[in-house]
C-alpha cells in the first residue's frame, strides 16, 4: 500500500483494470438505478503491442434529457431500449413543427460513456458521444443544453481545453473526451483530503470510483452515497 | 525509383560539446530545418484546372482553405462550405500532419501529390469536425501538451504559456518559421534525450566531454510516438505496387511513450520498434536465441518446467517455428518499409538520435511503417 504523500496521483495500466473490475462491481450492486458497466477488450491491432491494461469501461445509452423546465439537477432516468421508443412516438403526432416554442415536447437525448486507460497521462478518461433517440448525433452546443448549469458555465470559459471532439482511441471515430491532462493532481488532492482515509494510504479499488464521482457531476451523473461507503 | 524527396541520407548532428556560446537554442532538436520541407500538391475540384501549391510537411491540410478557396470559389454554390480533402476517395485525417499522410498514404512517393478538396459533405462519422485554424492549433495545442507529460511528467510548461507564447509558437508552426519556433518553444524546457550517438562519436575521436558544456536541459528516456501501421496483403517488390489505401481500416495507429533503455549497448530505432511491434520480430527473437548459442529445446524444456502459463505457450510457439515451415508462419508478416519524416532511416541509427532530430513541432515522434501481411 501507497502514502498518498508520495504518490503522483497516476494509475498504472494494470491498477487501471483492478480499478475499473472494482468500480462496476459496486456500481452495479449498489446503483440499481442505472444499467452496469461492461468491460469491453480492446480491440487487437495486428501487430501492435496490445495494451496492458486489455480493456475498457462502457454505459451505452443512458439517457441524459432533463425533464421539461427542471432547473439545476439534472435529473438522469434509465430508458430500456424497448420503451425509449414509446415514449417519443406518443409525442410525434402533435409536434406542430411550425410553432416556434415547442411548449410539451422535449425530444430525448441520449449519451455513450467510455471510461478509457491513457498511457501518456496514466489516469482514466472519460468519453462520450451523445445522440437523439432515432440516432442522429448530438452536436456539442445541444449536449451543452442538457448539462448541469455548472458545466456549461466551464464549457463556455474553457472551450478548447475542458471537452473537444478527439477520435475514440479504439473505434477511431469522432467522440468527445474530457481533457484528463489534470486529473493526476487533484485524484491526489482528493486522497488526501478524505477524512475517512485516515491512513493515507492510495487504495486502488476507489480510485475509479473517486475519479468518477468528480467527471461524473459534469453529467449530473451523482453517485448515491451508498456505493462509496 | 526517386523515393525519399527529402532523401538525401541525414547525416547526423554532432552537437558541439565545445561551443563558448551559449545559444538559447542549443539542445534544440534539429527536427525543425523540415519545416521548410514543402510537397507539392495538385489540387482537384469537379472539372476546374487542379491548383498547384506548395505545402509544409509539419503543417495541417484546413490551414490550406484560405489559399484554395478563391481559387475555386467562382465554381461553387452558395452555402455554407465545409472543407475536407480526399486522396483517392479516401478523407483525409486533418489532424494528422500533411507530412505524414503522405509518407502513410503514398508508399511511392507521388509528386506532386493529387487530392482533392470538398466543400460539401462533410464525412462527420470517419473525420472530427474541424472549424477552420482554431480547431487545428488546439488538436496541436493538445498533442504538444501530451507529448510534454510524456517527456517531463506533466504539461504544466504548455499549460501555463502565456496567451502571447502560445500564439507566437502557434504562428511559427503555421508560417514555418523555424527562428520563432525555436525561440518560443526553448520556454517550454522540453526535455531532450540523451544523444547516445553524439556521445558515442566523442569517444571514439577520444575528445574529453567537458560536462558542464552540455545544455542544462533535463534529460528524459521517454520518446512520445505516433506510430502508423499500414497492412499490406499482397506482396510486391517495387512500392508501386503497394494497392491504393481505400479504408482506414486498414492502418492502425497509436500514441505510445517508448522509454529508451540505458544499457551497455546504443538503444536503436530497431530496438524501439521492437518494442511497439513485438510480433514482427518474433522470428528474430528466435534468431537470438540460436546466436547466443542457447539450446532452443533446453530453453523450451526449462519454461515448461515454470507454471506461467503465458510463457509455455509463447515457447511453444517459438518451438514450433523450429520447422522451416512453421517458421514461415511468422515470417511472412514483414515490415517492408519504415518512413519518418520523408525519409528511410536505418534501423541501426541510435534511437535518441531519430528522437531529437525528426520529430515534429508537437514533440511527438511520428513513424509510419508499411506491414506484408500473410496472406
Amino acid at each position: 500500500m501507497m502514502d498518498v504523500l508520495d504518490w503522483d496521483g497516476t494509475l498504472s495500466a494494470k491498477d487501471f483494470r483492478i480499478g475499473a473490475f472494482a468500480f462496476a462491481q459496486k456500481w452495479e450492486s449498489r446503483n440499481l438505478a442505472f444499467p452496469p458497466w461492461s468491460w469491453l477488450p480492446c480491440p487487437k491491432h495486428p501487430w501492435l503491442a496490445p495494451p496492458e491494461e486489455e480493456g475498457y469501461l462502457s454505459l451505452e445509452k443512458i439517457c441524459i434529457s432533463r425533464p421539461y423546465e427542471e432547473e439545476d439537477i439534472a435529473q438522469i432516468s434509465q430508458i430500456d431500449t424497448g420503451e425509449e421508443e414509446t415514449c417519443c412516438s406518443g409525442n410525434e403526432d402533435v409536434l406542430d413543427d411550425a410553432t416556434l416554442v415547442q411548449s410539451n415536447h422535449h425530444e430525448l437525448h441520449y449519451c455513450d460513456f467510455h471510461i478509457v486507460y491513457s498511457s501518456t497521462f496514466r489516469v482514466p478518461v472519460l468519453y462520450f458521444r451523445a445522440y437523439c433517440s432515432d440516432g442522429r448525433p448530438l452536436p456539442l452546443d445541444e449536449i451543452e443544453k442538457e448539462l448541469p448549469a455548472c458545466s456549461s458555465k466551464e464549457l463556455s470559459k474553457k472551450k478548447w481545453t475542458f471537452i473537444t471532439q478527439e477520435e475514440h482511441p479504439y473505434l477511431k471515430r469522432p467522440w468527445y473526451k474530457l481533457h484528463p491532462c489534470g486529473t493526476a493532481e487533484w485524484m491526489k488532492l482528493l486522497f488526501l483530503s478524505d477524512n475517512a482515509n485516515p491512513k493515507c494510504e492510495v487504495v486502488l479499488e476507489l480510485y475509479l470510483l473517486s475519479w468518477f464521482s468528480v467527471v461524473g457531476q459534469v453529467f449530473g451523473l451523482r453517485i448515491s452515497f451508498k456505493i462509496s461507503d | 525509383m526517386g523515393r525519399g524527396n527529402s532523401s538525401s541520407n541525414p547525416s547526423p548532428r554532432i552537437p558541439s560539446h565545445h561551443s563558448s556560446s551559449s545559444s538559447s537554442c542549443s539542445g534544440q532538436p534539429l527536427s525543425f530545418a523540415f519545416l521548410f520541407l514543402f510537397l507539392f500538391f495538385y489540387i482537384c475540384f469537379a472539372n476546374s484546372k487542379p491548383f498547384q501549391i506548395l505545402a509544409p510537411r509539419i503543417g495541417y491540410l484546413p490551414l490550406l482553405a484560405p489559399l484554395i478557396k478563391p481559387y475555386f470559389s467562382s465554381t461553387l454554390p452558395p452555402g455554407v462550405d465545409t472543407i475536407w480533402f480526399d486522396y483517392n476517395g479516401l478523407p483525409l485525417k486533418w489532424y494528422i500532419p500533411t507530412g505524414v499522410l503522405f509518407d502513410l498514404l503514398c508508399p511511392e512517393p507521388e509528386r506532386p501529390w493529387n487530392i482533392t478538396v470538398h466543400f460539401r459533405g462533410y464525412p462527420g462519422s470517419v473525420l472530427i469536425p474541424c472549424e477552420g485554424e482554431d480547431s487545428v492549433k488546439w488538436s496541436f495545442i493538445n498533442s504538444l501538451k501530451e507529448a510534454a507529460y510524456i517527456m517531463n511528467g506533466n504539461c504544466k510548461n504548455v499549460m501555463n504559456m502565456s496567451q502571447s507564447d502560445q500564439l507566437e509558437l502557434w504562428h511559427s508552426v503555421m508560417n514555418g518559421n523555424l527562428e520563432a519556433y525555436q525561440r518560443v518553444s526553448s520556454k517550454l524546457k522540453l526535455a531532450t534525450v540523451d544523444d547516445e550517438y553524439a556521445s558515442l562519436c566523442l569517444q571514439k575521436s577520444q575528445q574529453s566531454v567537458i560536462e558542464t558544456d552540455f545544455p542544462a536541459q533535463a534529460k528524459t528516456g521517454r520518446v512520445p510516438v505516433r506510430l502508423y501501421v499500414l497492412s499490406v496483403s499482397k506482396d510486391f517488390d517495387d512500392l508501386d505496387e503497394i494497392p491504393r489505401v481505400d479504408s482506414w481500416e486498414k492502418i492502425s495507429y497509436i500514441n505510445r511513450p517508448v522509454e529508451i533503455r540505458k544499457e551497455d549497448k546504443c538503444f536503436t530505432l530497431h530496438d524501439a520498434l521492437k518494442i511497439l511491434l513485438p510480433e514482427l520480430f518474433l522470428d528474430e527473437s528466435l534468431m537470438n536465441v540460436k546466436l547466443g548459442g542457447v539450446d532452443l529445446e533446453d530453453a523450451v524444456r526449462n519454461s515448461n518446467e515454470d507454471v506461467t502459463s503465458d510463457k509455455v505457450v509463447e515457447d511453444q510457439g517459438q518451438n514450433a517455428c523450429k520447422r522451416p515451415e512453421a517458421c514461415h508462419i511468422y515470417s511472412s508478416a514483414k515490415i517492408k518499409l519504415i518512413r519518418i519524416q520523408g525519409i528511410e532511416p536505418k534501423l541501426e541509427i541510435p534511437f535518441s538520435w531519430v528522437a531529437n532530430n525528426l520529430l515534429n513541432p508537437d514533440y511527438f515522434l511520428h513513424v509510419c511503417v508499411c506491414v506484408k501481411v500473410a496472406q
